[in-house]
């Protein structure tokens, strides 16, 4: 479970608060979507839980850790992160890239084993990226890609998950493929928090969304109750309706023209 | 497949030792040299290999080693195929180290590699500091500039400081910054050979740390790196390992940033690999260099410093198109 209380967040130099007192939870068992517009404090929500920005007040918590003091590697076994952009600095076959996923599970000097290799493996299959893990990283298309960075976290083994914008780059299949299998992880107990402009999307696969804005939690509920208008036009400031999926009955965002 | 990959970064090291040993004024057979390490045969063979030879050799393999792994290690954590320690400033932060060191009277064997890495560290800081100040994120290209601007600032100070010195301190001065393993004697190549093993090891330790720092620091963090501690720790390992090849040889450039880049030709992608493939590659590499610079135009010598760069600059440009 992640645990987000009142966290304030002052990056040096900006005027205003990144987050400004947000605070949810994302509970085992289900997805959980946090959105909300460019610079509403998604990204810094991301990074506050790995740990990369200090919190000026408030808390994070994951399950029993408190990311801003817990031992890291310790955090990185019980939440894996993909966060929006990663690549290898130097070229890497698929294969190593994943196994990195298994370095927090071991000590400086133990060698990484059978147990690892095979945990990779299920990973891949799960991610379906079994047929890229004899390519090389750099040869991988984006979509590919993503499939791959799937495989990666899923490697680490963790009860949690975060993914920052998983549909980046995927087509239609691949990316309903990927909610699926984050809708099936989140059922098998994980917590899955997923970060995400696709608020269409979301409204069908999360039981929770976390509406941000300006860096304080403007709306959370069952996509029912924040996928609606009056909620969601002033924090995106464009007039929108909202309708109903025709096909599976899901609550879906229609933007207008402006004029 | 990787044990083939080791033998022959072993046998090339070989291959330039006995290069080094049996090549120079005298040439001797393989035959004469290793009789003559074993003390046996012609006092005069004895007295070529073992005393100038030899020692000689020791230095190179130390500067190799050294600048090897520390481009290595540089490469890896700052996600940049160019960073070495020469082109960061880090070795002229250590050479501005070494020569307030000896212009203060201190030239012991254990001292001068200190002075050496507080110069180093400094300038490592210096350079991160600026390159972060300009573009908040670590951009390649300022990193590099910022590391020329401090290259071109130690050299400003050292010309300083020997202004006041005598001619032949200058001369000396001006030979090491040009990088050189002449002068090697046996108690400067172990207590330097000591140094490098013991920042070798602690990088080796800290090298999962470099796999994941290389993915970007977001990710290393998601992986369960403590970023800021784990940069701060190599970035002085770093600046440690260029600053012992400061101490020993001088300024010997382009060894850490061809090294990396051949040992990941040769299919080392592990940063544990990569280190220790740098380290025997980048001896080989500055052992070989240092027999070219002293047999291409005897009885003189060439500067080893010239010799690498000679090899290192066509390289850097092939590396910055393909960057760019």
């Amino acid at each position: 479970m992640i645990t987000v209380t009142d966290a304030v967040v002052r990056y040096p130099a900006a005027r205003v608060n990144a987050l400004d007192g947000a605070s949810f939870e994302a509970r085992a068992g289900c997805v959980t979507a946090l959105v909300g517009p460019n610079g509403s404090g998604k990204s810094t929500i991301v990074r506050a839980l790995i740990g990369q920005v200090p919190l000026a007040t408030g808390h994070a918590r994951i399950g029993a850790f408190d990311c801003a003091t817990a031992d890291r590697r310790a955090l990185a076994r019980t939440m894996a992160v993909v966060a929006q952009r990663e690549e290898p600095a130097f070229p890497l076959p698929a294969r190593d890239y994943v196994m990195l996923g298994r370095y927090p599970h071991h000590g400086t000097w133990s060698a990484l084993g059978p147990a690892d290799v095979e945990a990779v493996d299920r990973a891949a299959h799960r991610a379906g990226a079994e047929s890229l893990m004899d390519r090389r990283t750099d040869a991988l298309s984006g979509g590919e890609w993503q499939r791959v960075r799937l495989a990666r976290a899923l490697a680490q083994g963790g009860e949690v998950l975060v993914l920052d914008e998983p549909g980046t780059f995927l087509d239609v299949a691949h990316e309903m493929a990927a909610y699926e299998l984050l809708e099936a992880l989140a059922r098998e107990g994980r917590t899955v928090l997923l970060v995400s402009h696709q608020l269409n999307l979301v409204a069908r696969f999360a039981a929770h969304i976390v509406l941000l804005h300006h860096g304080r939690v403007a709306a959370a509920g069952a996509p029912a109750d924040v996928m609606r208008g009056e909620v969601l036009e002033p924090v995106y400031d464009w007039p929108l309706v909202v309708a109903r999926d025709p096909a599976v009955g899901a609550p879906v965002l229609i933007p207008l023209k402006k004029r | 497949m990787t044990a083939r990959r080791w033998l022959l970064l072993v046998v090339l090291l070989a291959v330039a030792c006995a290069a080094a040993l049996a090549i120079g004024p005298v040439s001797l057979s393989l035959g004469d040299v290793a009789r003559a390490l074993f003390g046996e045969g012609d006092a005069q063979a004895v007295a070529i290999v073992r005393d100038l030879r030899l020692t000689r050799m020791g230095l190179a393999i130390v500067t190799g080693a050294g600048l090897g792994m520390s481009g290595a290690a540089l490469q890896g954590t700052l996600r940049n195929a160019l960073a070495e320690p020469y082109l960061l400033g880090v070795s002229g932060g250590a050479a501005v180290g070494a020569v307030v060191a000896v212009v203060a009277g201190l030239t012991a064997s254990v001292a001068l590699p200190v002075a050496a890495f507080a110069g180093a560290a400094g300038a490592v800081g210096l350079v991160l500091l600026i390159a972060r100040a300009t573009s908040g994120r670590t951009d390649p290209r300022i990193l590099l500039m910022a590391g020329v601007v401090v290259g071109a600032f130690a050299n400003a100070a050292i010309m300083i400081l020997l202004a006041g010195a005598g001619e032949g301190a200058v001369r000396n001065a001006l030979w090491w910054m040009m990088g050189s393993v002449a002068g090697a004697d046996w108690t400067t190549v172990l207590w330097l050979a000591g140094y490098t093993l013991a920042a070798g090891a602690l990088l080796l330790a800290v090298a999962r740390d470099i796999d994941l720092l290389a993915l970007g620091e977001d990710a290393a963090a998601g992986l369960g790196v403590r970023v800021s501690t784990a940069m701060r720790r190599i970035f002085l390992l770093a600046a440690l390992l260029a600053a012992i090849t400061v101490a020993g040889a001088g300024l010997v450039g382009f060894v850490g940033l061809v090294v990396p880049a051949m040992a990941r030709g040769l299919g080392l992608r592990r940063a544990r690999e990569v280190l220790l493939g740098s380290a025997v590659l980048g001896a080989s590499l500055v052992v070989a260099a240092d027999v070219v610079a002293r047999t291409v135009r005897a009885p003189s010598e060439l500067p080893l410093g010239a010799v690498t760069a000679i090899v290192g600059v066509p390289f850097f440009l092939l590396r910055l198109r393909r960057t760019a």
